[in-house]
């Protein structure tokens, strides 16, 4: 009766991209050369915009705002290999995914204002609700996922999460879910370093994330989250195998977050700062923008014309976002359930015309 | 008509309503090859095929998260939870999740499902397996809390759920899914969600009550003139038909198998000492569980409110004029 090695498992990371801006020629991803271009004006889009969510918060004209600095290739890339039909299920720091699903601005905005219409999705786009509590979404990914194949409808259902929601059940049951049933779905994780003031080692023992989906009989992979390149070549390959039956993936993009968890926390108590210089040589817009000069497709003029333009448009979105008239309390009321109870009823009124 | 048992009845509302709409599935634990450990899904499996009636792994979270997300996409899921006191590992889903769909994404996506749970006890089950916490469910705004307590209105409430646009609790009373048989009509029918049910008539006291403890309160009070209400559901709850009932009786007692502090009971007292105080002759009484964890099977008929603790509480009701 000897001791047996029944399993052994590896876990793949890739690369495309590196900070110098050099590409690995084999795997760089079949697009174009205008879609290189709109990959690189989505990720300034998103910083720029994600600066301006910053600013308007310290003049009071925003409430705590969850920064995406430093996670854009994380979010664009896999955002960009979407297709129209498939269904997304945010987490709470991904202004980048809303942008290259050409959400509203002004919306994604109102919602971080205190609007609660801001979270209305356009009616094109199968975009689920930001989540507030970590992890839990990614159930609703596998139920989708399931209804998608009871309908025989191609989709893929893809969730966002953080390192941090690694380490709930709800992630485990879901990826086992995915694995058991084999749903198409397909779950992004922005690995960022830190669960607030938790490292990534306090959250967990494992030498990576992706490996956790080994436990559930799905495939796990690692890319370098600030390769926008290599994040997108993940995310098309695994939804081509989760479209065609073979399953689904998890993708631990491995990135960093720049910024303070949000507005209402202050990273220096907890973070190393030589740590998050060692991330800013990393900079995924700074690696892209080299790839694309090197290619001949941008100069220093064109970044200052970009720059301009996406301000302007960035400007548009807040005017548009604070010309919105405030809630009434009916919109408290409406969407609690289809129908109003008595007692509703009686609380709207009470509330509207005060105590009769 | 046939006549069947409560749990016979659920059977027969969930076939028909796996007949009458292609979107309805049904799953959980054990439901599909076994037929569900109450043998409440039985034949369904077989009827429909894996893909309208399956086994999940064992995860409650899992199965209600599924099922928010099955309803968020068109379907009508009914999810089986193998006992309430199971349904504790769901909480967040059902609370942060199938309550608030509708609401965070101001209406684009809602979540008409449905969770079936056996609860309440009088069973001699092992712990966690007689579990009374509704009350937990009627306070969270977002989602419906249905009791069913005879094979009619279980399978007519059960319809209603179903076919309702938010989450539904529906919490199947353990003690009586076999206790009770009666004939039940073969049609699909509806027993529409948010009204009480007068279950006996009287003039004395009203008497408030759902569920298994429902069976229990007529059983102690027929020889008395007590109107005896079934809500049948408990969030919305039917205030219209209780106050019309306190008017005419002036005189209230709430009977629940739960622990009493902070008991469904306490918000019906509340309502009624709001709305209508001036009908009221005596206080209004509450025969309860007491404030403890529910005990093993040795101790637990000293827990739920017996026949002798509610004929005690009416005839104390009925010594105030």
């Amino acid at each position: 009766m000897p001791r047996e090695t029944l399993a052994n498992f590896s876990i793949e990371r890739l690369e495309i991209l590196d900070p110098r801006g050099e590409v690995d020629a084999n795997l760089l991803p079949d697009l174009t050369d205008p879609q290189f271009l709109r990959l690189y004006e989505l990720l300034l889009l998103t910083r720029l915009a994600d600066e301006r969510a910053l600013n308007l918060q310290r003049e009071g004209r925003l409430g705590t705002f969850p920064s995406s600095l430093g996670q854009e290739a994380a979010q664009v890339g896999s955002a960009f290999a979407l297709a129209p039909q498939d269904w997304v299920f945010p987490s709470f720091r991904e202004l980048g995914v809303f942008l290259c699903l050409e959400s509203s601005l002004p919306n994604y905005y109102r919602y971080w204002m205190g609007d609660e219409r801001g979270q209305l999705c356009p009616p094109e786009l199968n975009l689920f609700p930001i989540n507030i509590a970590v992890g839990t979404h990614l159930l609703h990914a596998a139920g989708v996922a399931m209804g998608a194949r009871y309908r025989q409808e191609p989709l893929v259902a893809v969730p966002y999460l953080g390192d941090g929601g690694t380490s709930k059940g709800d992630f485990y049951e879901a990826l086992n879910f995915a694995g058991v049933y084999r749903l198409p779905l397909v779950a992004i994780c922005q690995n960022n370093q830190w669960a607030i003031s938790v490292s990534r080692r306090g959250q967990t023992a494992t030498e990576t994330l992706a490996q956790k989906a080994l436990a559930c009989g799905i495939k796990g992979i690692q890319v370098d989250g600030n390769d926008v390149l290599a994040v997108y070549q993940a995310t098309i390959e695994a939804l081509k195998r989760a479209r065609s039956g073979g399953g689904a993936t998890f993708i631990e993009c491995e990135t960093y977050r720049m910024s303070d968890h949000t507005t209402a926390d202050d990273a220096r108590r907890y973070r190393d700062s030589a740590e998050l210089e060692s991330w800013r040589e990393k900079d995924p817009l700074l690696r892209m923008r080299r790839f694309l000069e090197h290619r001949g497709l941008w100069i220093e003029a064109d970044q200052q014309a970009q720059e301009q333009a996406l301000l302007q448009r960035i400007d548009q979105a807040v005017e548009a976002a604070e010309a919105v008239s405030p809630p009434t309390v009916e919109e408290m009321f409406r969407y609690t359930c289809h129908q109003l109870s008595s007692r509703q009823e009686e609380q709207l009124k009470e509330c509207r015309d005060g105590r009769a | 008509m046939a006549v069947l048992n409560l749990v016979q009845a659920i059977n027969q509302g969930l076939q028909q309503a796996l007949i009458e709409d292609d979107r309805v599935l049904v799953f959980g634990e054990d439901v599909a090859v076994n037929g569900g450990v109450f043998r409440a899904t039985e034949g369904l499996f077989e009827q429909f095929g894996d893909k309208r009636v399956f086994d999940t792994p064992l995860a409650e979270s899992g199965i209600v998260g599924l099922a928010v997300g099955l309803a968020a996409y068109g379907l009508r899921p009914v999810a089986e939870i193998q006992f309430l006191g199971f349904a504790y590992a769901a909480i967040d889903q059902i609370f942060t999740h199938a309550a608030r769909i509708r609401a965070r994404s101001r209406g684009r996506y809602s979540c008409p499902l449905v969770i079936r749970t056996p609860y309440g006890g009088g069973i001699k089950a092992p712990e966690l397996h007689e579990e009374s916490s509704e009350a937990f469910f009627c306070h969270m705004p977002g989602i419906k809390v249905v009791v069913p307590s005879t094979p009619s209105n279980a399978k007519g409430l059960l319809r209603a759920a179903i076919l309702d646009p938010d989450p539904v609790i529906y919490l199947e009373p353990t003690r009586l899914y076999r206790l009770l048989k009666e004939e039940v009509a073969e049609e699909a029918y509806i027993t529409p969600l948010g009204q009480a049910r007068i279950a006996q008539a009287g003039d004395q006291v009203t008497l408030l009550a759902w569920g298994s403890i429902l069976e229990r309160s007529l059983r102690a009070v027929r020889d008395y003139p007590v109107e005896v209400i079934d809500l049948q559901t408990l969030s919305p709850f039917d205030r219209a038909t209780i106050l019309a009932s306190v008017a005419k009786t002036g005189r209230v007692l709430i009977v629940h198998e739960a622990a009493k502090t902070g008991g469904f009971g306490a918000e019906l007292a509340a309502t009624i000492a709001e709305e209508g105080i001036m009908s009221l002759k005596a206080p209004i009484l509450r025969v309860t569980g007491y404030d403890v964890v529910m005990p093993l099977p040795l101790l637990e008929d000293y827990n739920l409110p017996s026949e002798q603790r509610i004929i005690d509480a009416v005839e104390e009701l009925l010594r105030y004029s």
